[in-house]
């Protein structure tokens, strides 16, 4: 074999730390090497050109690029290999960027390091073998996890495209956080207004499956071939008679022991509810851990009363699998919240502002809902305790956010923003009152969000205090705000009516769950994690699986939406061929060698090992043999480091490669 | 031999390409720095990794060897690293009948948006690897009783 090593500066990202000349010139006396070179970036264009011309004089047939990760340029390498006329499969990337260069400061020693890794690449290189891509069908179905704006964007747009999509959402109705909310900012449009119409749109779409009160239970298979098995919890009523009509709401007794949480637990609702009188599909649920028939089994109102009977205590979880090709995950986000019971309260560390202990020190999301014109206040605003008009109201930004030791080291985003709307809101409805707000820094890059600050200190007379608050108690009726103001230096008091804390937002509490059912990476929050921050921001590791809005990062809603939209293009850019091309690297099985034990078949997760019969010309059975099914193997060789006898390999990660790799490091 | 000087002790990762290797990648984007005495193997899943890779790492003049892959329930591949891990809990208890100290052999869970814990480990097992000294029982075997292939 001919290797050609190929070492690239990478401007001065390798070259400053890994002397390249000399990794070049080591390489070059590597047996089986015959040409090596180092060259300032070996992905632009004379790069490249100088493997394929390369390739050409020296009659390589096999290339190592000592380059930046293979996650970043494995691609570019094997094509510009391919066009000249080598199996793609025969380039190997050494990660001299990454694993070198950026973690290492002496030259000598990185330098040493990046010619050991060469030296792996050329060893493994020598026992690839030409491979060619695996191509399999596309189903061209989505499924959209979430109805919250990013889910309802995102299966908007696939749909529009004339693509099928699956809405699966686990509250009984679309809408989210959104629905909630009572002004938007910068513009202080109506959020239910404009988000309305669009969860209406995704009910009528011929092209959308809504499945709300749903959840994801299984995820099998892979990039445009999923296998989803999907809970449809029983909402104890037929969705097929049911007309929203309301009666049994109205006459269900219960009204008191269950908590609204379309109000943030501000009011109560009935047992058999909707979330909020707008909600899509406007069919209830019976929360059976308040409803009296599910307790006693004596109450059945909302039966007698329903003039299309379509009350089914009966009813039972549904579980329904479907064929699809791409994911996208809208899950969302969820506030840093406070329990009524301080005991299940996640704030342990604010104690000290007394959430949960006084009730008018509110979070945001109650805010939002006292503002709101289908809030239980009408729009009013009254403090939760009395339904007095508060006079003057506190609010305290970063309640978790940036804050290391006791919540979260990173910022929350929209909080400044949604500060300034609740500040705002409130003085323009009560035009007497005081609005102070506490703050570390102000935040509000984005368009027109820091002239709506300004607007809201200036024009509105938002009082803005640079600090923290370290004290909050009770004193006749009044909460003492107890605060420093860090630029004029000086200790502050408020007797506020009532204190808004803009607590951070977190990824949803089984987001991580999900994550695994699903099959792709989170980070230590919960939050889902995407394959390159900067170049891929919309796409997890596992292929065909995309991210939109809240569950990636704190984002609001401009920037949620045009995350939809993105996961949504890339898709159907999935979409966009029939059959899809997929790494040859699966496993292979050597039939004269195998026994047929089948201990692989029973460590393969994708059930991708059959039992093969070898018969003689007779037809007589000689014996049975592992069978990989090229279309299910993924790749991951649990099957090849089982077999005792070792006649499955894994192509690609095959022993004699990684011993010859290993060896290397003498 | 200007290799052993600088590198000693010689330590071998094999990582999974899904979380490890993508954490090591997210320790260089972040310019953080550790020890660089790890030559990492890039595998597809930790459930790759058979145990005669280790011993072969050691025959071959590994001080170290170093196991990391996605953490519990978060594999790229379902459950490759459940397959890992109880290989591991088998392995382990024959590392001393094999003469190998089991400070010498470091499993680990680094996802792929650790980079900070990946340098802590590398750093942590090559000090560890360090106090070990060199591993030299295998090399010495090789010298007196196996003809070099």
């Amino acid at each position: 074999m001919k290797i050609g090593v190929f070492i690239c500066h990478c401007g001065e990202n390798i070259g400053r730390t890994v002397d390249c000349a000399r990794v070049s010139k080591a390489a070059g006396f590597f047996p089986g090497v015959v040409h090596s070179v180092d060259y300032k970036y070996m992905c632009s264009d004379p790069g490249q050109n100088l493997i394929k011309q390369a390739i050409k004089d020296f009659k390589l047939d096999g290339v190592v690029v000592g380059s930046c990760s293979p996650h970043m340029h494995e691609k570019t390498f094997r094509k510009a290999v391919a066009d000249a006329g080598v199996n793609p499969f025969l380039c190997e990337i050494a990660n001299l960027r990454e694993h070198v260069s950026w973690v290492h400061e002496d030259i000598d020693v990185a330098t040493d390091k990046a010619i050991d890794l060469i030296r792996f690449a050329v060893e493994k290189v020598k026992r690839n073998t030409p491979l060619t891509t695996i191509k399999v069908p596309v189903t061209k179905r989505t499924l959209v996890i979430g109805g919250g704006i990013s889910g309802i964007q995102a299966a908007l747009d696939v749909a529009n495209a004339g693509y099928e999509v699956v809405l699966v959402e686990k509250e009984p109705s679309i809408g989210g956080h959104m629905s909630q909310l009572s002004e938007t900012f910068p513009t202080l449009d109506c959020s239910q207004c404009i988000l309305t119409p669009r969860m209406v749109e995704v009910y009528q779409h011929p092209k959308i499956k809504l499945l709300t009160y749903s959840e994801v239970e299984k995820v099998e298979g892979f990039i445009g071939n999923f296998k989803v098995t999907i809970r449809k919890k029983a909402r104890y009523v037929d969705d097929t008679k049911c007309t929203g009509c309301g009666d049994c709401m109205q006459k269900c007794p219960i009204k008191k022991k269950a908590l609204s949480e379309f109000d943030e637990q501000l009011t109560t609702r009935s047992a058999i509810y909707v979330p909020f009188p707008q909600a899509v599909p406007n069919i209830p649920v019976i929360d059976t851990s308040v409803c009296t028939y599910f307790k006693t089994g004596k109450c059945s109102m909302c039966k007698k009363v329903c003039g299309r009977d379509a009350i089914f205590f009966e009813q039972e979880d549904q579980m329904l699998t479907e064929e699809i090709g791409a994911i996208i995950m809208a899950t969302g986000y969820k506030l840093y919240t406070i329990d009524k019971k301080p005991e299940d309260s996640e704030i342990k560390g604010y104690g000290e502002y007394g959430y949960g202990k006084y009730k008018d020190v509110i979070d945001g999301l109650q805010f939002e809902r006292i503002a709101s014109a289908s809030g239980p206040t009408s729009g009013e605003f009254m403090r939760p305790s009395d339904g007095k008009t508060p006079k003057k109201i506190v609010f305290i930004q970063c309640v978790g956010s940036r804050d290391e030791s006791k919540g979260f080291s990173y910022c929350s985003k929209i909080c400044c923003m949604y500060t300034a709307k609740h500040a705002m809101l409130y003085k323009h409805k009560v035009h007497d009152g005081e609005a102070y707000v506490f703050y570390m820094d102000i935040r509000s890059g984005g368009k027109m969000y820091e002239e709506f600050v300004r607007r809201a200190i200036e024009e509105d007379g938002v009082k803005y205090i640079r600090g923290r608050v370290s004290r909050i108690y009770e004193e006749d009726g009044k909460y003492i705000v107890k605060g420093e103001d860090t630029l004029a230096g000086v200790p502050i008091t408020i007797d506020a009516d009532m204190v808004v804390l803009a607590t951070a937002m977190v990824a949803q509490p089984d987001a991580s769950k999900l994550a695994q059912t699903v099959g792709i990476p989170y980070d230590k929050y919960g939050y889902f994690v995407e394959v390159h921050p900067k170049l891929r921001p919309v796409e997890s590791s596992s292929g065909g699986i995309f991210l939109a809005g809240a569950c990636h990062s704190p984002r609001d809603i401009p920037d949620s939406v045009a995350m939809a939209s993105a996961a949504a293009a890339k898709a159907m850019v999935l979409f966009g061929s029939d059959m899809l091309e997929r790494e040859p690297t699966i496993a292979l099985v050597n039939e004269n060698l195998c026994a047929g034990c089948f201990y692989c078949k029973k460590v393969c997760a994708y059930n991708a090992i059959e039992i093969k019969q070898i018969k003689d010309k007779q037809g007589n059975l000689i014996k049975e043999v592992a069978f990989v099914n090229s279309g299910l193997c993924q790749g991951c060789g649990t099957c090849n480091a089982t077999c005792p006898s070792k006649s499955i390999e894994l192509i690609g990660y095959t022993d004699e490669q990684i011993y010859a790799e290993i060896s290397a490091l003498m | 031999m200007e290799n052993i000087k600088t590198q000693d002790p010689k330590i071998i990762a094999f990582v999974c390409n899904w979380c490890t290797y993508t954490g090591a990648d997210l320790a260089g984007t972040s310019r953080l720095k550790y020890q660089p005495n790890i030559r990492m193997i890039k595998l597809p899943c930790t459930g790759r990794i058979d145990p005669v890779f280790i011993i072969k790492a050691f025959e071959k003049g590994a001080d170290g060897v170093l196991v990391s892959g996605c953490h519990p329930g978060d594999c790229h591949y379902n459950a490759g690293n459940f397959h890992a891990r109880r290989r591991w809990m088998m392995f382990h208890k024959l590392l001393d009948y094999m003469g190998i100290d089991e400070n010498r052999l470091h499993f680990s869970w680094v996802s792929a948006s650790e980079g900070k814990k990946f340098v802590d480990v590398v750093n942590a097992f090559t000090n560890k690897v360090k106090t070990q000294g060199p591993f030299e029982k295998y090399a010495k075997i090789n010298k007196e009783f196996v003809i070099n292939e």
